[in-house]
């Protein structure tokens, strides 16, 4: 699967498929700081992300 | 996961409330909220001319959102910072929404340019003063969003601060003992002197996450990109250390900031001094612009006078 990340913006891939709570753990994030977003869609933690498919690891913190 | 007022997919699990929404769920729940901390903390009636602090971000912008989606006469003010790059596509989001949305709600976008008004971009300006360039934006943007509020009749001042920019901030204050700051770290601020707005945080009951997952269902298109000169902020610290206890405890930042309102609200309700009271007993106009000030003249201008002087 293709992951793309920001802060600082770039691309990784990992071997699926993968539940999104093993994202985080495996990305070491803390889930209340991000939202996983698939095409326009937001994803849950127990949803699993296909070998194909491309998300978005958007983080919410702002520093304001 | 299901989402727990209908049948529908879930698209965000709510630790803290034990809950899921779908999509539609979340955009209700959300506005809900919303309305509920303005009925809660009396910041405005469906009357008042509400003008709201936007920075292109997903605070800010979901907030002018919600505003109209209410119902309420929102305008908007945007503070060009001039941060190369970053101001210019934080303005585009801005403008973007004011054409695409607000426009259709009688709604208009204000923009102030700090390099017009100052001569110089907010990084420039700080090094003239030789103050950090968070605080001198600080010190602007709080200036130029009160000026414009009540120098347009704007009933009341909102921004997009949130659960966990109150809890962080509610923490940095604690760990300093900085009491003279908790009594203003209210959801609501009065108008408590000539030249001052009444200013509100509509947002203080949702967190970060959950704005920004009601910015992607309803398709809001804001900045992802953070302030190229918030790295290495303290509030960010702040943040993260609250955010990996809410993980622990689910609710914590939530429990932290509304246990420290009824506090808040407890002592002013046995007390017979309001911030109203102490505001009127310290502040007085500012020699150069007006604006109140506990000191002959206020910060903002004793930054412009430094900045425009040869010596400085």
């Amino acid at each position: 699967m293709k992951i793309h990340l920001s802060h600082p913006t770039r691309d990784i891939e990992l071997q699926g498929p993968k539940r999104v709570v093993d994202i985080f753990k495996e990305l070491q994030l803390i889930p209340e700081a991000f939202l996983i977003i698939r095409g326009q869609d937001l994803m849950t933690e127990d949803e699993i992300v296909a070998d194909g498919d491309s998300i978005e690891v958007r983080p919410v913190i702002s520093g304001g | 996961m299901k989402c727990r007022k209908c049948p529908q997919r879930a698209v965000l699990g709510m630790p803290r409330h034990n809950t899921a929404f779908c999509g539609p769920c979340l955009t209700e729940f959300v506005r809900n909220q919303v309305q509920k901390a303005i009925k809660a903390q009396a910041m405005f009636s469906p009357n008042d001319r509400i003008l709201v602090a936007v920075s292109g971000g997903k605070d800010s912008v979901t907030l002018w959102e919600i505003l109209l989606k209410l119902g309420y006469r929102a305008d908007a003010l945007y503070v060009d910072l001039g941060i190369a790059g970053y101001s210019e596509r934080s303005h585009e989001k801005v403008e973007r929404f004011a054409r695409d949305v607000a426009e259709s709600c009688g709604s208009k976008l204000i923009v102030h340019t700090v390099e017009e008004d100052a001569g110089a971009g907010i990084k420039e300006l700080a090094t003239l003063v030789k103050r950090p360039t968070c605080s001198t934006c600080g010190t602007i943007k709080r200036y130029q969003f009160n000026r414009v509020a009540w120098e347009n009749k704007y009933d009341v001042m909102a921004t997009g601060h949130n659960l966990d920019d109150e809890a962080a901030r509610l923490l940095g204050n604690v760990l300093q003992w900085q009491e003279e700051y908790l009594q203003k770290q209210s959801p609501t601020l009065p108008a408590s002197v000539e030249g001052f707005a009444k200013k509100v945080k509509p947002l203080y009951r949702m967190t970060e996450r959950e704005i920004a997952a009601y910015a992607v269902v309803n398709r809001i298109d804001y900045l992802v990109e953070e302030c190229p000169m918030a790295k290495g902020a303290k509030m960010l610290v702040y943040k993260d250390a609250l955010n990996r206890l809410e993980m622990e405890s689910p609710g914590t930042k939530h429990r932290f900031y509304y246990g420290f309102l009824e506090k808040q609200k407890n002592a002013a309700d046995s007390s017979n001094h309001s911030m109203t009271d102490s505001d009127q007993a310290t502040l007085l106009p500012c020699e150069t612009c007006g604006q109140p000030t506990t000191a002959g003249t206020c910060s903002f201008c004793r930054m412009m006078a430094r900045a425009k002087s040869p010596t400085r």
